[in-house]
């Protein structure tokens, strides 16, 4: 019988905080395989993150808003600087850039209902544009990404917006990696690839070498669509702040910041959990760049989005309060939808994981039918349950992020402000820069800070 | 050079304008563009069986994503000449800069003289047929289409190359990872011979090697050593 806790307790073991056992398992597993780990999902790791900060509801110095009798207004507009036909999306919430071949065709199906029933957007990913998901989708976001896999200008035209994906938060400066599991017929197809052969993702677009490239790019792709739509730029946490000054500069209508805990399809762990920096540090670099640029907030400005991590409606508001425009969720979508169930718990041992650990999204054995194209286990994800779940999700996200906009007085969630936020730890305090709770102290910012 | 129905002089007329009127629906006939003088992205986004004519020398992502057109540039190409073309052909006299044809999925772009490094990079179905040199880096991951190099080329030729296949008459400074030369069967003969042709040369096809991928990195293996 395995030993519990208590018993190795009782018997003076101790664990290493070096080596301890997972960390002793991927060495294992390293010595015995001989190729390095690769898994879905993002940073597993503990990170600073928007659990760092609280709000300060409002008291005698401020005053609140009546809850549900107050109005407090959740719409945003996207893209408004140069594009013809810019996006007015009625809650700040949309949702991130995922394949078609990551997942499956009934997941962004329904992550596309569950996107227009609340009046939002979701956002293709690596396969191009899938029928259904435009089909179901009222506003619908077309990444133009190094792979150019399914690319083509009809997609560009019937799409509402695009976003140049540069770099993602699990993996900035990374390519990916589908393995041939999940390369159906249909995917194979999508892709020009032939049917169950690893896809092996490009790191960087191949016709352009830097920043005054993608400037003539995002003027070729405003040129194709005759300057209709949007052009976001999505870049993966790490050099923020000079990569959103460059974004800025290049032409980008919106930028769009992925931090270190943004999800991938699958990638190495060793990238997963060593590159990009926490969601938490990304927003205050990105925003300093738009207010030094002065397009911050602006009705002709450029509007951040920020993914990476967001799971409730508080990290909604905290994200607005530092500064973003809008969220992006990904990973917390397709919990939404089922992902890790445990109504599917013999299914995850099966597959010698768990509900709630599972993150081999690569195999295409996804027990829940999202992250897979067998075509059996697809079957278990109804669309339009699964869109009627992901709306719902989005809006308690909304109503949670305007029950605290209007604690702290606000008449619109993004009228949240940094001001309205301390920090419960010196490391939030420093990367989000506002004062740990009590004091006045922004580590490394009281003196003017810098970079 | 035949009469076209409209002229196009890019020193007098906005990039803007043009690009709009050779996207206006139904459209047909023949256009010419004159004073291009290097201008970036010229010519994008058509989708109509028209012939356009650029006279002079163009920046960046001409003709990008061309569909049905019949595209002439009489002069250079920049970077990411046809950049993901669909369809129709490209034609270029002089020579054209890094990243030519760029993940193009279909069509034919005729480049007469040299490209640079790196030409046709993913390709994903687009026929290249390039009168002299090609620079490293060129067919890199390049995934379907043919690649015709009259002359050399540069290092690392066809890197990771998947279904592609690379037709080339002169030398190669080095093959790429998963590179290898392929026996050239009677159908690649043809195939080769109907390529040069709608480039319109004459080649004798038997004078190229043909090369693809080896497809050692089809699947996931512990011994990739890069």
């Amino acid at each position: 019988m395995t030993a519990t806790s208590d018993d190795r307790a009782r018997r003076g073991l101790r664990e290493s905080a070096t080596f301890d056992r997972a960390t002793i398992a991927a060495i294992q597993r390293a010595a015995e395989t001989g190729i390095y780990d690769i898994r879905g999902w993002g940073s597993k790791r503990a990170l600073p993150h928007f659990d760092d900060l609280l709000f300060l509801g409002a008291s005698v110095s401020r005053y609140p808003l009546e809850g549900y009798r107050e109005r407090c207004g959740t719409d945003v507009v996207l893209g408004g600087r140069h594009a013809k036909f810019p996006l007015h999306l009625d809650i700040p919430v949309t949702v991130a850039g995922m394949s078609f071949g990551a997942l499956s065709g009934r997941a962004k199906e329904a992550l596309g209902r569950g996107a227009s029933d609340v009046g939002s957007s979701t956002t293709t990913g690596d396969g191009g544009m899938t029928p259904e998901e435009r089909g179901s989708s009222k506003h619908l976001v077309y990444q133009y990404l190094p792979n150019r896999y399914g690319m083509n200008p009809d997609d560009l035209r019937r799409a509402d917006a695009i976003e140049i994906v540069l770099g993602q938060g699990a993996k900035p400066g990374g390519g990916g990696m589908l393995l041939g599991q999940k390369v159906s017929e249909r995917v194979a197809g999508m892709r020009d690839l032939p049917v169950g052969i690893d896809q092996r993702s490009a790191s960087r677009h191949p016709d352009w070498t830097g920043p005054d490239d993608l400037t003539i790019k995002i003027n070729e792709l405003r040129e194709i669509t005759d300057w209709e739509k949007p052009i976001y730029v999505k870049v993966g946490a790490s050099r923020t702040y000079y990569d959103v000054k460059l974004a800025v500069h290049a032409g980008a209508d919106v930028v769009v910041v992925d931090g270190m805990q943004g999800g991938t399809a699958a990638t190495q762990e060793v990238f997963i959990e060593n590159v990009g920096i926490p969601t938490l540090a990304a927003i205050p670099q990105a925003v300093q760049a738009l207010q030094e640029l002065g397009v911050h907030k602006r009705p002709d400005g450029v509007q951040l989005i920020v993914s990476g991590g967001i799971r409730n409606g508080g990290d909604v508001a905290k994200c607005l309060a530092l500064g973003a425009d809008a969220v992006a969720i990904g990973t917390a979508a397709l919990i939404a939808l089922g992902d890790n169930d445990p109504r599917y718990e013999e299914d995850y041992e099966r597959l010698g994981s768990a509900a709630g650990f599972y993150d081999a999204f690569q195999a295409g054995l996804d027990p829940a039918g999202i992250t897979t194209q067998d075509p059996e286990l697809q079957q278990r994800l109804d669309p339009v349950e699964g869109g009627r779940r992901v709306a719902n999700y989005l809006r308690v996200l909304t109503m949670e992020a305007q029950t605290i906009a209007r604690a702290c007085g606000k008449a619109h969630v993004t009228h949240l402000e940094p001001e309205d936020m301390v920090a419960t730890s010196i490391e939030g305090a420093a990367m989000a820069r506002v004062p740990l709770a009590g004091t006045s102290w922004i580590p490394g910012w009281n003196n003017g800070g810098s970079l | 050079m035949s009469a076209a129905d409209t002229t196009f002089d890019l020193a007098r007329v906005p990039l803007r304008e043009v690009n709009q009127a050779l996207h206006a629906p139904g459209l047909s006939g023949s256009f010419v563009i004159e004073g291009a003088a290097g201008a970036h992205n010229v010519a994008v986004g058509l989708d109509a069986p028209v012939s356009v004519t650029v006279e002079g020398h163009v920046g960046y992502y001409a003709a990008g994503m061309n569909q049905q057109a019949e595209v002439t540039i009489h002069g250079n190409a920049g970077t990411g000449l046809a950049e993901n073309m669909m369809s129709g052909s490209v034609h270029v006299t002089g020579n054209a800069s890094q990243s030519a044809g760029a993940t193009g999925r279909g069509g034919l772009l005729v480049i007469d003289g040299d490209a640079g490094a790196r030409c046709g990079i993913s390709l994903k179905g687009l026929d290249i047929v390039v009168g002299g040199s090609v620079g490293h880096m060129s067919a890199f991951m390049a995934q379907r289409g043919r690649l015709v190099v009259r002359g050399d080329a540069g290092e690392a030729l066809g890197d990771s190359v998947y279904e592609a296949r690379i037709y080339l008459r002169g030398t190669a400074t080095s093959l790429g990872a998963d590179c290898v030369e392929k026996a050239m069967g009677p159908e690649h003969l043809a195939e080769l011979a109907g390529l040069l042709k709608a480039a319109g040369y004459d080649d004798d096809p038997t004078t190229y090697t043909r090369l693809g991928s080896a497809r050692t990195l089809y699947h996931f293996h512990a011994d990739n050593s890069y």
